[in-house]
């Protein structure tokens, strides 16, 4: 297209632009909307959960994208403190409030390793390997060190070669499933993170 | 959609609407209960999206060493000898302070770039933001950092996103010592005036809130143990303004506004009175 402009519309199209545009310094600009980031907690899907480092063990709420529908695979977009949990109600320290990028983070343990005796690798194996492995040496140890009866012809029952340690996350429930469970067995040295 | 009703645009003359009143928000920030754990900050960055770059040990507790565009909060830490041979290590969490009368809204240049809600949240609206800086020397508090990645001013929005479904700020939710709460102004007011109190009684005679009146106030409150010597904490004594922004602003552009305004009128009246300048047609082919 060939538009032709005198002179003179040059200098009209020129002075006009010049004045909308001191105009718009001077603020007489349309009004450009302002408005807030969009909330984007707003149809996640929560979970509660423990943090995973220290014994004080502070509530957790868990925002995953999507609704859980079928076709959505969940990731967890944000994390937060729990505001009723009765340890942190709401709070977090930095390491816990931080913990979104633990979660992401390429170096993170997802799935059992081992790392044979005189190896320097470590190899992946599923987890029921990985149950079977750890049944199989406690029950070794267990027959190989169990002491029935002391020096004075008591039954005592111990197994003082394995100890057991539970995490501080554990409910009381598991706490009590977990001390009975130890205890049949005879273990005598029982303890958790959360009495730190 | 707004969801939270503006009060000032920076560079607009247009008045925004106001019909509507929502109480005015604040944060308070108690520096007696502050531990430094910076927990506020992983929050800051966790809930804006941010990650800032590793830096180095400069040789003190603050990391990084200064506000960024990434870093919107900061814990600042402060070996002072308040007398003598009294060895007293403050910590002051830094950001902006949410002024009722913000000098970064007054300097910018650009129409909706800096907009204060009537919450009191003074926030910047990135996708207007031209990069030219002026908030950076409007603000009494040297808060606001340009970025290099995309020129544009950033600073703490005190999580106007939060605010606006009725949430805490982020580093207000986070904080294990309760160190900074967060509630309307009047409150907070009365919270911070009480802590002071308390302080004072414990023999932090200098114990006050700062609350700069030089700014209009602020949203971003203080409870000081040395609130007659802010500047042991990084804090100017009496904020204000520059006199160069409320010049400018406040006396020039109106001046400047009336001038062009007048030479367009002049314009105008010349053309009816005169007219036009008749060319005569031998001297149109010269042109």
């Amino acid at each position: 297209m060939d538009v032709k402009v005198s002179r003179r519309q040059f200098f009209k199209i020129t002075a006009g632009g010049m004045a909308g545009s001191s105009l718009a310094m001077l603020g007489y600009a349309p009004n450009a909307l302002a408005g807030v980031r969009s909330f984007k907690l707003a149809r996640t899907t929560e979970h509660r959960s423990t943090c995973p480092y220290c014994s004080v063990s502070c509530g957790m709420i868990m925002y995953t994208l999507g609704d859980k529908s079928k076709n959505v695979k969940p990731a967890i977009i944000h994390v937060e403190g729990d505001p009723d949990h009765p340890v942190n109600r709401g709070t977090l320290c930095p390491k816990g409030a931080g913990v979104l990028d633990m979660i992401h983070s390429p170096n993170r343990v997802k799935f059992p390793e081992v790392r044979a005796p005189g190896s320097n690798e470590w190899k992946r194996i599923s987890w029921e390997e990985a149950i079977n492995r750890i049944a199989k040496h406690m029950k070794d140890d267990r027959d190989k060190n169990f002491i029935e009866k002391n020096a004075a012809g008591t039954t005592v029952n111990r197994w003082n070669t394995l100890g057991f340690l539970a995490s501080s996350a554990a409910s009381n429930e598991s706490g009590y499933i977990g001390v009975k469970t130890m205890r049949s067995m005879g273990v005598v040295a029982l303890d958790t993170q959360a009495r730190i | 959609m707004q969801s939270l009703d503006v009060k000032a645009r920076s560079g607009s003359t247009a008045p925004a609407p106001g019909v509507r009143t929502i109480p005015e928000v604040a944060k308070l920030i108690d520096e007696s209960k502050c531990i430094g754990c910076k927990a506020c900050q992983v929050a800051c960055m966790n809930w804006n999206d941010l990650r800032d770059e590793v830096g180095t040990n400069i040789g003190v507790y603050d990391n990084p060493a200064d506000l960024t565009p990434s870093s919107w909060t900061l814990m600042r830490f402060f070996e002072v000898e308040t007398e003598k041979d009294k060895l007293e290590w403050l910590i002051r969490k830094d950001g902006c302070l949410h002024c009722a009368d913000p000098g970064c809204l007054k300097a910018c240049p650009a129409p909706g770039a800096i907009v204060k809600y009537s919450n009191g949240i003074v926030d910047f609206v990135s996708e207007n933001c031209i990069g030219c800086g002026y908030c950076v020397t409007g603000c009494p508090f040297n808060v606001p950092r340009i970025s290099k990645a995309d020129n544009k001013a950033y600073k703490c929005s005190l999580c106007s996103d939060r605010v606006a479904v009725g949430q805490a700020p982020a580093c207000v939710k986070t904080c294990p010592t309760g160190a900074i709460s967060f509630g309307s102004k009047e409150d907070m007011s009365i919270y911070a005036e009480k802590r002071a109190g308390e302080l004072r009684e414990r023999g932090h005679k200098g114990a006050g809130v700062y609350d700069p009146k030089g700014v209009g106030g602020t949203h971003v409150m203080y409870v000081l143990k040395h609130a007659d010597r802010p500047e042991l904490v990084g804090l100017p004594k009496d904020p204000s303004v520059s006199t160069m922004v409320t010049l400018w602003k406040g006396v020039i552009k109106p001046i400047a506004t009336a001038l062009m305004g007048a030479a367009a009128f002049a314009g105008f009246l010349h053309y009816v009175m005169v007219g036009p300048k008749e060319v005569k047609e031998d001297e149109k082919e010269d042109a």
